[in-house]
C-alpha cells in the first residue's frame, strides 16, 4: 500500500511533519558540553566500607529525592538527576558555570542535618578529662606524643584562664630534655583546652584544633565521654589579642528537636544589627516540644547544632514557641538563602562524595557549537559536491534523501528527548557518511546492472534488491556496536552512541525508502528503455 | 564520472606485502607501548578521565606562556602544561597524589589566583575525576570491546558462515591494534572521546569489510560459484565494490577533514584518530580481512563439504 508514488510522497511528507513538529516543540537539548554546566557523580561517602550494599541504595534513593527539592528550589533550568548503578547519582546543571559553582556544590553536598541541644555548663564535663588524658596516652604512647610535642602536662586541677593574660600552653609545656622517662602524668587534652569565654565553652588555639579533632575520633577517646555529653565546634572564631581560637562547646548529647522537625525556613535580614539570619518554623509537634523544653530551661543556652558545628548559642529569655531564627555572622543574604533552602529540602541521609566534576564554561561550548556548524557546512557541501559530480541526476536525488534523513535524525533527537553533545555532533556528522554509503552501494550497484544490459526500470529494481543485504549488515554491524558503546558508556560517550544509532535507523529509511521513492518519481515520466543519468 | 570501472588489481596476489607493512606497523606501535610503559609509566598517555585527576582549563586576557604557568605552579614540580588550540589558552592535567579531587583542585586555582590575580585569567573549563571512576573507565572500554567483538562474531557468523566472521574480527583486531600504536606513538591523551573514536573505528571497519564480504557471498552463492578458484572469487569481489569503497571512504574523510580542519582544540584529537581509523579500516577490508578469509579456508577448508569434514572443521575451529 505504500508502493505508489503517491502514497510514497505522503509517507515522507509525514515523517518529515512528525520530526519538524518534535523539533520545533521540543528542541534539541544540548549537552553540557556545548552550553556549559556543571557534572557531577555522587556516591555515599562510606570511606570505612562499614555500609551495606542495601543501606548505601537506601542513602541514595532518598538523597536522590532530597536534591531533586534542593536544586529545584535553587533555581535551574532543567537539570538531571539520575541514578546509575546501585548507589550512584548523576547531576547535571546547565548554565552553572564556574562562578556559581561552589554554592551549587554547598548546595549538594551539604548534609544539612540541624539539631538543637542543651548547653551544659564545662563542669559537667571537666570530671571525664582525667580520665580522657589517661587513654590518649595509653592509646598513643608516651613516647609518640613526645615526638609530636605534645607530651603536655596540664595543670592537675584547673584549667590556666587565659582570658586575663596566662599564657597557658607555653607555661604547661615541659622541655624535652627535662622530661623523665617515667612522666607519667601527661595531659594531652586537658593541656589544649583554655577556659571558656561564654558559658558551656572551652577554648583551643586554631593551630591546635586539628590535633584535637585527632584525639577526639580515636576509639578509645570516644569511650571515655560520657554518652549524655557531647562536645561541638563553634564555626565562627574568637580572636584574643594576637591570637584566634576555637570554641569547644560541651553540651548534651542528644538533641531535644531536630531539623526533620521544620515546617519552614526563610533568609531574612535581621533589622537590628542588619545581618543576614534564617528564620525557621517548626510543625506541630516540633513546636510542641520547643515550647516545652525551652520553658524548662529559661535563662539556659541552646545550640543550635547545623552538620555537628554550632552555628549560634542563644540564651533562653522566655519561652520560645513554633519559631525561631539562625543568625548567620558574618555570612551573606545568598549563604542564609542556601541554607533555609537545604533546611526546607531536609537533611541527607548520609554525606555524599563527589566522584566526578566536570565544568564548561558557556564560552567555550559556545565555540565548540559554531565550530561544528561550520564543519557540518563543509562537510555536507563536500558530500553534496561529491554526490552530484559522480552521479549527476541521482547524485541530487541522493543529496535530497540526505536532507530527509537530516531532519529525521534531528526529529528523532528531539522526539526522545536525546541531548546533543560534542562527541554527538561528531558521530551526527559521521553517520552523514554512513547514509551516503547506503546510496552509494545502491548507485553502484544500478551501474553494474546497467552494464549488464538490464532495462533501466530493471537495473533500478535489481539494484536496490541486491544492495540491500549489504546495507542490512553493515548497518546492523554498526548498530551493534553503537548500543553496546551506549550501554558501556557514560556522558559523551553515550551521546554520541545515540546520535549514531538514530542515525542509522534514519539512513536506513532514508537510502531504502526515500532514495527510491525519489528515483520513482524520476522515472515515472520516462519509458523502460531510456537512460538515465546515474 | 566512472572511478576504478573494470578494475583488475591483484590485490590477493600482494597480500604478502600487506602483511608484512600491516607487521611493520603493529610492531612499531608495540615498540612504542613498551617504551612509554618505561618513559612515562603507562602504555598509552591517559588522561585524567582514566587515572584520575585534576585538568583546569585556564585561558589568559593578556599574553601569557606555558613557562609563566609552569612557574607559577611549583616550577619543576609543576604539573603537565600544554597550550590548548588558541593562544593563551592552556589545559593543566594535575595528578592527584594522595588529595582528593577538591583539594588538588584549591591548590592549583589558588597558585594560579596568587600568582597572576583574578582578573587576568578565566578558568573555562574543568574536570576533576575520582580514581575508583577512572578505573571503572578502563574495564568498561575493554568490555565494551570485548563484547561488540562478540556480538558482531556471532551476527556474521549468522548471516554469513563462520569463517567470515572469524576473518572480520582478524581485521578489527588489526585496525585497533595500528590504531592503538598511533596513539602509542605520538602520546595522544587518551580521553573519554577517544574510547568513543577507537570503539566507532571497530563499527565502521565492520562495515567495510562486510561490503567486501557481501560481495564474496553473493559470487559465492552464483550458480558455479563454490567451484572457483577462492584467491580469483575474492579477489575479483575486492575490485567489485572498489568504486564504492574508495567513494565512500572519500566522503567520510571529506567530512572528517572538515572537521579536523575547523572542528576547534576540544575535537582535533578525537576527529585525528577517527580519520585514522577510517583510512586503516579501508586499508584493512581489502588488504587483511579478505587475506584472512582464505587463509582461514585454506586451514579449515571451506565449509561445503560432505558433513563429516564440515563436523572435523568445526571442531578444529573452535578448539
Amino acid at each position: 500500500m505504500f508502493n505508489s508514488i503517491r502514497s510514497r510522497i505522503i509517507v515522507i511528507l509525514t515523517m518529515l511533519g512528525i520530526s519538524l513538529g518534535y523539533l520545533y516543540a521540543n528542541q534539541i537539548k544540548l549537552g553540557l558540553d556545548l552550553q556549559g554546566g556543571m557534572h557531577l557523580v555522587l556516591e555515599v561517602e562510606d570511606p570505612e566500607g562499614t555500609l551495606t550494599s542495601e543501606a548505601r541504595a537506601d542513602a541514595i534513593d532518598r538523597a536522590e529525592r532530597i536534591l531533586r527539592t534542593r536544586i529545584d528550589e535553587f533555581g535551574v533550568a532543567e537539570p538531571t538527576i539520575q541514578k546509575v548503578g546501585a548507589d550512584r547519582l548523576i547531576i547535571e546543571l546547565p548554565g552553572i558555570g564556574l562562578e556559581d559553582e561552589s554554592r551549587a556544590k554547598t548546595v549538594i553536598q551539604q548534609s544539612a542535618f540541624l539539631e538543637f541541644k542543651l548547653v551544659l555548663p564545662v563542669q559537667e564535663f571537666q570530671s571525664n578529662l582525667a580520665r580522657i588524658d589517661r587513654q590518649i596516652v595509653a592509646a598513643l604512647g608516651v613516647d609518640s606524643l613526645r615526638v609530636l610535642g605534645r607530651d603536655v602536662q596540664g595543670p592537675t586541677s584547673e584549667i590556666e584562664n587565659i582570658l586575663f593574660g596566662g599564657d597557658a600552653p607555653d607555661s604547661t609545656e615541659i622541655d624535652v630534655e627535662d622530661g623523665e622517662e617515667e612522666a607519667v602524668d601527661l595531659r594531652p587534652m586537658t593541656g589544649l583546652l583554655a577556659s571558656g569565654d561564654v558559658e558551656g565553652t572551652y577554648l583551643v588555639a586554631t593551630e591546635d584544633v586539628d590535633f584535637l579533632n585527632l584525639l577526639l575520633d580515636l576509639p578509645q577517646v570516644q569511650r571515655a565521654i560520657p554518652r549524655n555529653v557531647a562536645l561541638h565546634w563553634d564555626v565562627d572564631l574568637v580572636g584574643l589579642g594576637q591570637r584566634t581560637y576555637s570554641r569547644l562547646y560541651v553540651t548534651e548529647g542528644n538533641a531535644f528537636v531536630t531539623g526533620d522537625m521544620l515546617e519552614d525556613a526563610i533568609a531574612q535580614r535581621d533589622p537590628q544589627f542588619n545581618q543576614a539570619q534564617v528564620a525557621f518554623t517548626f510543625n506541630r509537634a516540633g513546636g510542641r516540644r520547643f515550647s516545652n523544653f525551652t520553658t524548662q530551661h529559661i535563662g539556659d543556652y541552646i545550640a543550635i547544632v547545623l552538620d555537628d558545628e554550632i552555628v549560634s548559642a542563644p540564651v533562653v529569655q522566655d519561652r520560645i514557641g513554633a519559631s525561631g531564627v539562625i543568625n548567620m555572622g558574618q555570612a551573606d543574604m545568598t549563604d542564609a538563602a542556601d541554607l533555609a533552602l537545604v533546611l526546607r529540602a531536609g537533611a541527607l541521609p548520609a554525606p555524599l562524595e563527589i566522584m566526578e566534576e566536570r565544568t564548561v564554561g558557556p564560552s567555550l561550548g559556545q565555540d565548540s557549537i559554531d565550530r561544528g556548524q561550520i564543519a557540518g557546512l563543509i562537510g555536507m557541501v563536500a558530500v553534496i559536491a561529491i554526490m552530484v559530480l559522480y552521479y549527476r541526476v541521482a547524485g541530487v536525488l541522493a543529496v535530497f534523501a540526505l536532507g530527509v534523513y537530516l531532519v529525521l535524525v534531528m526529529g528523532g533527537l528531539a522526539a526522545f528527548g536525546f541531548t546533543l553533545t560534542l562527541p554527538g555532533m561528531a558521530g551526527l556528522i559521521l553517520s552523514v557518511g554512513m547514509a551516503v554509503d547506503a546510496n552509494v552501494l545502491i548507485f553502484e550497484r544500478v551501474r553494474e546492472e546497467l552494464k549488464l544490459g538490464r532495462a533501466t526500470r530493471t537495473a533500478v529494481d535489481e539494484g536496490f534488491a541486491h544492495a540491500l543485504s549489504a546495507i542490512v549488515d553493515a548497518n546492523m554491524t554498526t548498530l551493534i556496536t553503537a548500543i553496546i558503546l551506549f550501554q558501556f558508556g557514560t556522558g559523551p560517550v553515550r551521546g554520541f552512541a545515540v546520535t549514531l544509532s538514530i542515525g542509522i535507523v534514519a539512513s536506513f529509511f532514508s537510502a531504502l525508502y526515500v532514495t527510491r521513492s525519489f528515483f520513482l518519481i524520476y522515472l515515472s515520466g520516462k519509458k523502460a528503455s531510456d537512460p538515465i543519468s546515474i | 564520472m566512472r572511478l576504478f570501472d573494470q578494475a583488475q588489481y591483484g590485490f590477493i596476489e600482494n597480500r604478502k606485502r600487506a602483511y608484512g607493512f600491516s607487521g611493520v606497523l603493529i610492531l612499531v606501535g608495540i615498540a612504542a607501548m613498551i617504551f612509554n610503559v618505561f618513559s612515562i609509566g603507562g602504555w598509552q598517555n591517559y588522561g585524567v578521565d582514566f587515572t584520575g585527576g585534576v585538568l583546569i582549563q585556564v585561558q589568559f586576557h593578556e599574553p601569557a606562556t606555558a613557562a609563566q604557568l609552569r612557574a607559577a605552579l611549583g616550577g619543576s614540580e609543576a604539573p603537565p602544561i600544554t597550550r590548548f588550540g588558541e593562544e593563551n589558552e592552556f589545559t593543566i592535567r594535575a595528578p592527584l597524589g594522595d588529595e582528593g579531587i577538591e583539594e588538588v583542585r584549591a591548590r592549583y586555582e589558588g597558585q594560579l589566583a596568587t600568582t597572576f590575580g583574578t582578573e587576568v585569567f578565566t578558568i573555562v573549563r574543568t574536570e576533576s575525576v575520582g580514581p575508583k571512576i577512572g578505573a571503572e573507565l578502563e574495564r568498561n572500554a575493554a568490555l565494551a570491546i570485548l563484547f561488540s567483538f562478540a556480538l558482531t562474531l556471532v551476527y556474521i557468523a549468522t548471516r554469513f558462515e563462520l569463517r567470515f566472521g572469524l576473518a572480520a574480527v582478524i581485521a578489527t583486531v588489526h585496525d585497533i591494534l595500528i590504531t592503538l600504536g598511533f596513539l602509542a606513538v605520538f602520546r595522544v591523551e587518551i580521553a573519554l572521546p577517544t574510547v568513543a573514536a577507537v570503539l566507532t573505528i571497530v563499527g565502521y571497519s565492520l562495515n567495510d569489510t562486510i561490503v567486501v564480504f557481501d560481495r564474496v557471498r553473493e559470487n559465492l552463492n552464483a550458480k558455479g560459484g563454490r567451484r572457483r578458484d577462492p584467491k580469483e572469487l575474492v579477489n575479483r569481489s575486492i575490485n567489485e565494490t572498489l568504486p564504492r569503497t574508495v567513494l565512500t571512504s572519500g566522503t567520510t574523510l571529506a567530512v572528517l577533514g572538515a572537521l579536523l580542519a575547523v572542528g576547534g582544540a576540544v575535537i582535533f584529537d578525537f576527529t585525528a584518530v577517527l580519520i585514522l581509523g577510517v583510512t586503516v579500516g579501508t586499508y584493512s577490508s581489502i588488504f587483511v580481512a579478505s587475506p584472512a578469509l582464505l587463509e582461514i579456508q585454506k586451514r579449515f577448508g571451506d565449509g561445503t563439504a560432505g558433513r563429516e569434514r564440515r563436523q572435523k572443521r568445526g571442531a578444529s575451529a573452535t578448539a
